[in-house]
């Protein structure tokens, strides 16, 4: 036992001591933090003052009240005789950009804003949302209905969608099927980076030829699971690295770019018109959705049967990669072997990608039990919810087909690895398994 | 502590249709080189994985100091196999120290003994060094090192001297040596059958799975002495042969600048002095010395005619 650990513990340290392991650790969060930072950027991205010409054909938008200014951004009122002389104007002069109010905008909904440089997002919602409410306005005095009753009667519907079999009062949605997804894709990949890992290093051994030297001191079987147990746990560092450093990062991130948007404007928020803060509450209201679904998850679960899954669909692959590695001389050997252990490895991502959809089909149902596709697929129906007798189901056929594999292994991988030279046929691993 | 360090009682050993070892039995002398001789794939490997419990046989024994084989028996054994080598990308320290842990000993001791033998072959300036900064000599320097840091009472060394430059392969020749000194039992397996002679006690000589050969060295050698001596002499090599009568057999004759040796064989009862006698009147004898055949010749006579009488 003590052997065992010695070597988990040199599979683990020559691994996470590696420059490849720890640039990989802290490129993959920054890189995650980038992007989604520089998404949220993007969208809340303010340009240096915008000044805009509008020309409102109709004239219908700004007739009772110029469009509101913003904080960056200015509407400049202009009458012209059409808009070939509107766009004369904005060529000559120093505008930003030119927003064109067509005389049809209360049947069409539709105006243009011709430009030099794409305003950025947020404002183009600003100007969107400034021409909606006037429009409205305008609308409303036209069938004379009183604003504040407007608002009363104007309705948000969301659709919240029930599972009918499941019995029960509690809802899913989609994105719950995306978090699933996400840890599906997580284990996914894991056992395929983690699993061609534990082939190379018993390749490594066997080519470097110190696999004689180490057996003569530990049996083939505690090497082998020692090589397997400290790659899984090099695999589980990586895993809570990422998750750290990523939350870190995109928390640093978020911050500093809200600091920059949001820092000198936190007076004038005070100044809020009624419409903004409507605009605000509807945000609101999308990040408590947000939290309500992160509340409906049970974490504890899923990431009890994330760490279950992870383990027991690495034993399970480990073990045969590790097999594999032991039957050849080179990693180029390796293709004819693999594609049977790869497949139902992919097979398992393909289903996974189908339970996003629909989460409750019987191809997902029998292969979320499949021990070789459970691992991937079971991580969606978690996230979803899934009743208990199937879980334990999967559970238990994983549990045994791990330590049947592992077994299976041991026995090609033990005579594996001292064989050199020509490549064996399935024929002859058959037979090692009889030795 | 018994007479025989290790003893192998009738192992048997099948790879599917291929019989590895066929009822094969030795005893190794504690304290002595023992010599594990054979062609290629007779099944001296087999038997050395056996005896290192990589495989076990499917019949048979194997006492160790008397008692059978355990897995507690591991550190007690050193092996150097003939397909050896080392993790490539770890520094040398670092690995002699988790190789030496893995047969059992604490990582103290460890340390504390790998300088000692490190400073002995003068490459302590290597520690920090990874093993594809070596020369190949160096490597298996560093390779002798990990099999016998933890003293164990029996060595097995195949082939240990592939590898080494003739100056290092003198000093591992002499590590053997005095690790025999020590009271370290050694099996020695090797093609080069002149360090058999010079090293071993006893040997045993495997072909097609079966001991076809053992005993000391000395007695091997002279079980397969003819009774044939070389006669270095001056004079009329005519004369000579003239001279030998029916009890002598002229094997083999050469001449150079004038002084002849022969191989004669004495047939029946005739004696060395019967030879003399009889060539003495006739030729100036400068020398006569008694042939005994070599290993070499031993290992290939036996393992030819073995193979001869199978094919008839």
């Amino acid at each position: 036992m003590n052997k065992i650990w010695l070597i988990i513990e040199r599979e683990y340290l020559s691994r996470v001591k590696k420059k490849s392991f720890i640039l990989m650790t802290l490129l993959g969060p920054i890189l995650l933090g980038l992007v989604i930072t520089s998404a949220v950027w993007l969208t809340l991205e303010q340009e240096d003052q915008q000044i805009i010409l509008v020309y409102d054909e109709a004239g219908i938008i700004t007739a009772n009240k110029p469009l509101s200014n913003g904080e960056k951004v200015f509407f400049i009122n202009n009458q012209f005789e059409n808009i070939d002389a509107a766009l004369n104007t904005f060529k000559k002069s120093g505008y930003t950009s030119l927003l064109y109010i067509p005389q049809n905008i209360a049947t069409s909904n539709m105006c243009v804003l011709h430009y030099n440089q794409l305003p950025s997002l947020s404002t183009q919602k600003q100007i969107t949302y400034e021409i909606e409410s006037q429009l409205d306005d305008y609308k409303l005095k036209l069938f004379d209905i009183d604003a504040s009753t407007f608002r009363k009667i104007k309705s948000k519907v969301s659709l919240s969608t029930v599972d009918f079999k499941q019995n029960s009062t509690e809802a899913y949605e989609i994105e719950l099927t995306v978090i699933g997804f996400f840890f599906a894709v997580m284990i996914y990949m894991f056992i395929f980076m983690y699993g061609v890992q534990v082939m190379r290093g018993v390749i490594e051994e066997k080519t470097n030829r110190i696999v004689e030297v180490i057996v003569s001191s530990v049996k083939p079987f505690q090497l082998m699971m020692g090589k397997i147990i400290g790659i899984a746990m090099v695999g589980l560092t990586q895993f809570t690295l990422w998750v750290i450093l990523s939350t870190v990062a995109i928390q640093t991130g978020q911050y500093l770019v809200l600091q920059e948007n949001y820092g000198a404007s936190k007076i004038s928020a005070m100044q809020m018109t009624q419409e903004m803060q409507d605009e605000a509450m509807k945000t609101d209201v999308q990040a408590s959705m947000v939290l309500e679904l992160l509340d409906r998850i049970n974490f504890p679960l899923m990431l009890g049967t994330f760490l279950f899954y992870f383990i027991g669909g690495f034993l399970l692959y480990a073990s045969l990669f590790a097999a594999i590695g032991s039957a050849v001389d080179s990693e180029s050997d390796t293709q004819q072997f693999m594609m049977p252990v790869t497949l139902p490895l992919i097979f398992g991502f393909i289903v996974a990608e189908m339970a996003l959809q629909n989460p409750e089909g019987s191809a997902v149902f029998w292969f979320s039990l499949f021990p070789l596709t459970s691992p991937i697929v079971m991580m969606v129906r978690v996230a979803v919810g899934v009743e208990t007798w199937q879980l334990l189901l999967s559970i238990v056929l994983l549990i045994a087909t791990f330590i049947g594999t592992t077994f299976i292994a041991a026995k090609v991988y033990r005579i594996g690895i001292l064989m050199y030279g020509k490549k064996p046929s399935y024929k002859e691993i058959w037979k090692w398994l009889k030795y | 502590m018994g007479e025989y360090l290790l003893e192998v009682n009738n192992v048997v050993k099948t790879y599917a249709a291929h019989r590895a070892l066929n009822d094969v039995s030795l005893k190794v002398v504690n304290g002595s080189v023992f010599g594990l001789l054979g062609p290629n794939g007779a099944g001296k490997t087999s038997l050395i994985r056996i005896i290192n419990q990589i495989t076990a046989p499917d019949a048979g024994e194997i006492l160790l100091n008397g008692q059978p084989l355990k897995p507690e028996h591991i550190s007690q054994i050193g092996y150097l196999p003939e397909e050896r080598g080392l993790y490539k990308k770890m520094k040398v320290g670092e690995q002699a120290l988790y190789l030496a842990r893995l047969k059992g000993i604490s990582a103290a001791h460890a340390k504390v003994t790998l300088k000692y033998w490190f400073e002995k072959f003068d490459i302590l300036p290597w520690w920090d060094k990874t093993i594809e900064e070596l020369s190949k000599g160096m490597q298996q320097k560093v390779q002798f090192i990990v099999t016998v840091l933890h003293e164990p009472k029996l060595l097995i060394l195949d082939e240990p001297f592939s590898g080494f430059d003739p100056i290092n392969a003198n000093l591992i020749k002499n590590e053997i040596l005095e690790l025999k000194d020590k009271g370290t039992t050694i099996i020695f397996s090797t093609h080069n059958m002149q360090s058999v002679e010079d090293l071993c006690d006893e040997i045993a000589l495997i072909n097609k799975s079966e001991v076809i050969l053992s005993g000391s060295v000395k007695n091997v050698k002279e079980s397969y002495k003819n009774n044939t001596y070389a006669v270095t002499f001056k004079g009329n090599l005519i004369a000579f042969t003239n001279a030998l009568w029916t009890s002598f057999e002229l094997l083999s004759n050469t001449e150079s600048e004038g002084i002849y040796t022969a191989n004669i064989k004495l047939l029946g009862n005739a004696t060395v002095n019967d030879l003399l006698a009889t060539i003495l009147p006739h030729t100036q004898v400068i020398g006569l010395q008694e042939i005994i055949p070599s290993m070499n010749e031993i290992f290939i006579q036996r393992v030819t005619a073995k193979n001869g009488t199978s094919h008839e």
